[in-house]
C-alpha cells in the first residue's frame, strides 16, 4: 500500500516519451491510487454514517447489531429535545462557544497586532512566552485555578470558562500575529502618515485586511470551545444545569438501560452545526491550519 | 522627546493590557502556586500544609502513576508517529491523484470536526466486541475481531485509530507543505531517473523536514495532555456511561490500559482531593512539556519568521 500511495505522478516531460509501457504502468498507477482513495473514503465515511443510521433506529434496535433501521425514526431527534435536558446543554454550549469567541477576538486581535506589526523592547520576549503559554497542557494550571474560581463561588457555571476569553488566548493570539505578519506594512505607513494613532490604523485600515485571518482564528475558537470537554468537565460538572453538549451526550438513560439511539441523535446534533459551518467557511479553516504550521 | 515616547509606550500597553493580564492570572500565578502547593498537603476543605519535598517522593512509588507514565509514553511512542505517517501518507496520496483531490481532501478533513467527545462514543460503538459492524464485517471475513475497548492490549490501539480518523487538520499542514515543494526539483530527479520512492526519500522528505518537527513537538505536547477520548472510551466502554459528573470512576478501563497521566493527576486531584500530590504531578508534567517545547523554541526562527 504505502508504494502506491508515495507513487508520483509521471512528469510532462516524460510523458511526451510515445514509451507504451510506460503509460500502462502510470494508468494501472493511477487506478490503484485512486482505489486505494475510495476505499480511504468508505472508511473515514463510515463512523459517520453509522451514527447516522442508528439515531434513527428504535431504541431496542440500537441494541442490536444491525446497521440498517428496521423502520426509521426521524421523530428520535424530535424526542431527543423534548425529552432529555438536550435544549439546555445546547444553549449551554451555544452560550459558551459565542461569547468566548467574540470575546476572545477582541482580546487577542490587538495584541496580535502589536505583536506583528509594532516595535516595542521585549517583543521577542513576549512572543515566545505565548508560544509557551501555548504549548502548556491545561492540567498543569488545573488545581491552583479550580481553586481560585472556587473561592469566588464561580465553580458551578460556566464563568470560569467565559471570564478568560476576556483576557486574550494564546493560540488566537499566536494564529493572528501570523496572519498579520502577511499584511505588507506599507499600508499601515500610509495610515500613519495621513495622521491615524495605532488604534485607528487597526480599526480602519488593518481589521478590513485581516478579515481572513480574523474569520480562522475565531473558527477555532468556536470550534474548540464546542468541543470543549476538559473545561466543562473541570468547572461544571458539579451542576447538571451548567453541562455542555460533550458532557451531557452519554447520559441519556431509562432506568433499565442507555437509550442509545437518542445518544447517537444527540451526538449527530453535537457535530452537525461544525460541519455545516466548515462548507461554508472551508477556505478560511484550511488557510488557518496551514498558518498554524512552521514556515520552514 | 520623552512625553512622546512615553505615549507611544502606553499605547502599545493598551494593546497588550488584556493578553498581559491573562498571562499573569492564567499562567505564571498558576504556575507558581502550584509549585508552592506541589511542597504542601491539603484537599478542599483544609489549610495547605508545608510538606517540603514528600510529594515529590512519594511520586517514586506511585504504582498507578508508573501505570499512567507507561500509557502516555506508549502513546508518545505510537500515536504521535502514525500520526505523522498518516498524514504525510494521505497529502501524497491527494497530491498525486489527478480527479478529484478536493472531494478526496474535504472527505479525509471532515472526521477532524467531529467533537472527539462524539466520535470517542462513535468509536466505542463501532467497535463493540459483541454487536459492533466492525467485528460484524470480520466474521464475514474470516476474522476473529479483538475485543477493541474492552481488551487491555487492544484499548490503546482503537484509541490510535480513533486518532488516525481524525487525522484531518494534521493532514493539512503537511499537504500545504509537500505543496510546497518546487516542481522543479521532482523534473530535475526524474531526469536523473530516480523512482518514485527515490524521488519521495531525497526530495519530499527533506523539504518537509521542518514540518516533521513540528508535528511531532505539537504530537508530542499534545499527547501528554490526552484526556478526552482516553475519558469517554473507558466510560462507554465499561458500560457506565456518562461522560458528565462521575466518569472518573471509569478511568483507565480496562485494566488501567488507557490511564494516561491526566487522567490520573485528575483523579489525584478531583477524586481523592490529594491536592497537593495532584500539584506535584502537575509540576512534573509541566517540566516535561518545557523541555519538549524549548526544542521547538529553538527553532523560534522559523516558527515565527517573517513570511518567506
Amino acid at each position: 500500500m504505502t508504494a502506491a500511495v508515495l507513487e508520483v505522478p509521471s512528469e510532462p516531460l516524460l510523458d511526451k516519451r510515445p514509451d507504451r509501457r510506460l503509460k500502462r504502468q502510470n494508468r494501472l498507477a493511477w487506478i490503484a491510487r485512486h482505489s486505494i482513495a475510495i476505499v480511504l473514503v468508505i472508511m473515514f465515511l463510515t463512523p459517520v454514517v453509522y451514527l447516522v443510521l442508528l439515531s434513527l433506529m428504535t431504541s431496542n434496535q440500537a441494541l442490536t447489531s444491525d446497521y440498517w433501521p428496521n423502520t426509521w425514526h426521524p421523530e428520535n431527534y424530535v424526542k431527543v429535545f423534548q425529552s432529555t435536558p438536550l435544549p439546555r446543554y445546547l444553549l449551554n454550549t451555544v452560550l459558551y462557544a459565542v461569547t468566548s469567541t467574540v470575546l476572545t477576538l477582541a482580546s487577542s486581535i490587538p495584541a496580535a497586532y502589536a505583536l506583528a506589526k509594532l516595535k516595542f523592547r521585549g517583543q521577542n520576549a513576549l512572543f515566545l512566552l505565548i508560544i509557551c503559554v501555548m504549548m502548556l497542557p491545561p492540567q498543569v494550571v488545573t488545581v491552583p485555578l479550580y481553586l481560585m474560581w472556587a473561592r469566588y463561588h464561580l465553580t458551578g457555571s460556566l464563568w470560569p470558562l467565559i471570564i478568560p476569553a476576556l483576557f486574550g488566548d494564546a493560540f488566537c493570539i499566536f494564529l493572528l500575529r501570523q496572519f498579520l505578519l502577511t499584511i505588507p506594512s506599507e499600508y499601515l505607513d500610509a495610515a500613519r502618515v495621513d495622521g491615524c494613532g495605532e488604534w485607528r490604523t487597526l480599526l480602519r485600515v488593518v481589521l478590513p485586511m485581516a478579515k481572513p485571518g480574523i474569520a480562522a482564528a475565531g473558527l477555532f475558537q468556536f470550534f474548540f470551545c464546542w468541543n470543549d470537554y476538559y473545561g466543562p468537565l473541570l468547572y461544571t460538572s458539579e451542576n447538571e444545569k451548567a453541562w455542555t453538549l460533550t458532557l451531557g451526550l452519554a447520559s441519556f438513560r431509562t432506568v433499565h438501560h442507555v437509550d442509545w439511539n437518542l445518544v447517537t441523535a444527540a451526538t449527530v446534533l453535537a457535530m452537525a452545526p461544525l460541519i455545516i459551518i466548515f462548507f461554508f467557511a472551508q477556505r478560511a479553516f484550511v488557510q488557518g491550519i496551514t498558518l498554524t504550521g512552521f514556515k520552514g | 522627546m520623552t512625553a512622546v515616547r512615553l505615549r507611544r509606550n502606553l499605547t502599545i500597553l493598551s494593546f497588550l493590557a488584556p493578553a498581559l493580564i491573562g498571562i499573569a492570572v492564567f499562567f505564571v500565578y498558576p504556575l507558581i502556586s502550584a509549585v508552592y502547593f506541589s511542597l504542601t498537603k491539603f484537599d478542599l476543605l483544609s489549610v495547605p500544609e508545608w510538606v517540603g519535598l514528600d510529594n515529590y517522593k512519594r511520586m517514586a512509588d506511585d504504582p498507578f502513576l508508573l501505570q499512567s507514565v507507561r500509557n502516555t509514553l506508549w502513546m508518545v511512542v505510537v500515536f504521535v508517529p502514525a500520526r505523522i505517517i498518516g498524514a504525510i501518507g494521505l497529502s501524497m496520496l491527494l497530491t498525486n491523484l489527478r480527479r478529484g483531490a478536493g472531494f478526496f481532501r474535504t472527505v479525509f478533513y471532515l472526521p477532524a470536526l467531529v467533537p472527539p467527545v462524539a466520535a470517542t462514543i462513535a468509536f466505542v460503538y463501532l467497535l463493540k466486541p459483541g454487536t459492533g459492524p466492525v467485528n460484524h464485517f470480520l466474521e464475514k471475513i474470516g476474522i476473529d475481531g479483538p475485543l477493541w475497548f474492552n481488551s487491555p492490549a487492544w484499548a490503546k490501539p482503537s484509541l490510535v485509530l480513533l486518532g488516525l480518523w481524525a487525522i484531518g487538520d494534521l493532514m493539512v499542514i503537511f499537504l500545504a507543505a509537500v505543496l510546497g515543494v518546487p516542481e522543479s526539483l521532482y523534473e530535475a530527479a526524474s531526469l536523473d531517473g530516480a523512482n518514485a520512492w527515490h524521488r519521495f526519500k531525497s526530495i519530499t522528505l527533506p523539504s518537509i523536514r521542518p514540518v516533521i518537527l513540528f508535528a511531532a513537538v505539537t504530537g508530542v505536547i499534545y499527547t501528554l495532555q490526552y484526556f478526552d477520548q482516553a475519558a469517554v472510551a473507558g466510560s462507554i466502554a465499561s458500560g457506565q456511561a456518562t461522560t458528565g459528573a462521575g466518569i472518573s470512576q471509569s478511568f483507565g478501563y480496562p485494566e488501567g490500559s488507557t490511564f494516561t497521566y491526566p487522567l490520573w493527576l485528575y483523579t489525584v486531584g478531583f477524586r481523592y482531593n490529594a491536592l497537593g500530590y495532584a500539584n506535584a504531578l502537575a509540576i512534573a508534567l509541566f517540566v516535561v512539556a518545557f523541555i519538549v517545547t524549548l526544542i521547538l523554541l529553538r527553532r523560534a526562527k522559523a516558527f515565527s519568521g517573517e513570511e518567506s
